[in-house]
């Protein structure tokens, strides 16, 4: 009993301390300086940018050329269709790939925290995000062209992108302790995305309702990332869209860490 | 370094009643003891016999089920990072991330164990380990030798008092083992190091002390001097006769004079028509048997040492492991 009255008591301080993290910064450089030292990272770029500049100019989706609006609607809706592929891309290796080589071992008996470990590897993981989105400032660039756009809307829709890419990303990591092989992290990562994502739909939602009930309806609705994302790209920046982000992304990443550390030797 | 407790600053590593299980299996089951500044460990046995195990322990990678752990001072389950901060690992296959370059990697560790002066202690272990040639290629297009260098480098570049290598010569080649050896041997006396082999030459050369552990269970921990003193070949006398002898009268004569002798339990025919005298004391009876050699037609005569791997083999059989 003392042993764990002593550990528990440790852990808590170490929470005060900031030592809960130790290494995150460590963990953060290499990995995010490893996107880039391997054409992975590139070959991602080049998809998300071809991909979204497609989605957003074409005119089976977002006829941004046609509608001549400015504002940038037509790239922000199709963007978590596009992530809900490709962060859990990017998640995929994050854990996978130390435990397939055995560097987890090495990683995680340095004086670094399990905990610090994964926060570094996810902020990587989504400054990287973040660096490919600001790759696509050619389209703010066009949007500022054509007119006067409403600069806090733009502001806000990327605030969304990257709030969903962070939810994304801590979703595509869990699975990623999860198991070894990389593919199958990719796939269980994608569908439990893609099931986040089409809870929120209307057609979704009807079906939910008439299947289970108002209530169950109503808590899909409310775990579901669409709405929120859709809230944020409409401008509107509230508290509790932000905390909803914030709560689902840190579920998600504690969740991971729970797991990564049932999984770590195996 | 830090006293903790009232301990003696030498005592490193204290492993009490370690014991971990995989399911229903004992992987490690109530393994003690200690390794003092100075120490060589050598950690033998079979494969599964709980060596990994019990060094991933010791490193804070597994959490025993039961059991303590003391590093220098610290205990491994509640003052990790600090027992961590003063162990240096080279994990089996000795992984790395391959992507980097050897520099990159050595770094990142560098800045991992939140080192003052980074690229100083770079360059001391790349020094130290023979990696110069390497430093700017990537982990992944290194040789095997080349792979555990870096291995053995990023373990040393806190320069720990803990050293802790599970199978560092495994896979290389005579001379690269020579210089792993070396390095062992001119870092002992300041470390405490544990390190794991299946090479039984190995634990004779670089080891003071050596610890059998099979199921789980540590069978012997002794010097390797005092554990070949218990092979069943130490101190047996192998004389090669002459063929022709060995067919004579003369020579049935000679070996029934020998089987005679007070000293000799018994006489056993060994390959290419050597014999064996075994002592019956297990001490060395060389002097003897030369004075008895008289007129036998002698070609050869070799003490044996006795072997560390028959006494493995003897210690391990039978054992789960």
């Amino acid at each position: 009993m003392s042993t764990a009255n002593t550990a528990t008591g440790s852990s808590l301080g170490s929470w005060f301390q900031g030592r809960k993290y130790t290494g995150a910064k460590a963990v953060f450089r290499r990995e995010f300086r490893s996107y880039f030292a391997s054409p992975l990272g590139y070959i991602f770029i080049v998809i998300f940018l071809v991909a979204s500049g497609y989605l957003t100019l074409s005119r089976d989706f977002g006829r941004f050329l046609e509608l001549r609006q400015a504002d940038l609607d037509a790239f922000f809706t199709y963007i978590p269709w596009l992530f809900v592929v490709l962060v859990p891309a990017v998640a995929m290796r994050l854990w996978a790939e130390e435990r397939k080589t055995g560097s987890v071992e090495l990683l995680l008996t340095l004086p670094v925290t399990l905990e610090g470990s994964y926060v570094g590897k996810f902020l990587a993981g989504w400054c990287f995000l973040g660096f490919s989105l600001l790759l696509t400032w050619p389209v703010v660039f066009q949007v500022a062209r054509l007119g006067d756009p409403d600069w806090g809307v733009i502001f806000t829709g990327y605030l969304a992108c990257l709030l969903t890419s962070a939810a994304f990303l801590a979703i595509g990591m869990l699975f990623s302790a999860l198991t070894k092989n990389q593919v199958v992290a990719f796939i269980l990562g994608v569908t439990a995305c893609v099931i986040f994502l089409l809870l929120g739909l209307p057609q979704s939602l009807e079906a939910i309702g008439n299947l289970a009930g108002g209530w169950v309806e109503e808590v899909a609705s409310s775990v579901s990332l669409v709405d929120h994302f859709e809230s944020l790209t409409r401008g509107l920046l509230e508290l509790p869209t932000l905390l909803f982000f914030l709560l689902f992304t840190a579920a998600w990443l504690v969740g991971g860490m729970l797991v990564l550390r049932q999984t770590k030797a195996n | 370094m830090e006293e903790q407790g009232g301990k003696a600053p030498d005592l490193l590593v204290e492993v009490r009643d370690l014991t971990k299980h995989y399911g229903s299996i004992k992987a490690v089951d109530g393994v003690s003891f200690s390794v003092r500044r100075g120490d060589v460990l050598g950690f033998l046995g079979p494969n599964g016999a709980g060596k990994t195990t019990a060094m991933k322990m010791i490193t804070g990678f597994l959490e025993p089920d039961n059991g303590q752990i003391q590093v220098a001072g610290f205990d491994v389950a509640t003052e990790g990072l600090e027992s961590r901060r003063r162990v240096g690992y080279l994990p089996e296959n000795a992984p790395a991330y391959g992507e980097m370059t050897v520099e990159g990697f050595l770094d990142f560790i560098a800045e991992a164990r939140s080192l003052p002066d980074r690229s100083g202690a770079v360059r001391r272990v790349v020094e130290m380990t023979g990696l110069n040639e390497v430093f700017h290629q990537t982990v992944e297009t290194l040789s095997k030798g080349f792979k555990r260098r870096v291995g053995l480098a990023q373990a040393l570049i806190h320069d720990p008092e803990v050293l802790i290598l599970d199978e560092p010569t495994d896979g290389l080649d005579p001379n690269q083992k020579a210089v792993v050896h070396g390095l062992i041997e001119s870092l002992a006396a300041e470390k405490a190091i544990i390190l794991s082999t299946h090479i039984l030459d190995e634990v004779e050369q670089v080891c003071n002390r050596a610890l059998i552990i099979s199921g789980g269970r540590v069978l012997e921990d002794s010097t390797p001097r005092q554990l070949i003193a218990r092979a069943p070949h130490h101190n047996v006398i192998r004389v090669h006769l002459n063929e022709d002898f060995l067919a004579s009268e003369a020579g049935s004569n000679w070996i029934q004079r020998l089987r005679e002798q007070p000293w000799c339990g018994s006489v056993e025919s060994s390959p290419r028509g050597a014999i064996d005298a075994v002592p019956a004391d297990g001490a060395n009876h060389l002097s003897e048997l030369l004075e008895l050699l008289g007129d036998a037609q002698v070609e050869g005569v070799q003490l044996l040492e006795g072997r560390l791997d028959d006494l493995f083999r003897s210690v391990t059989k039978g054992v789960a492991a």
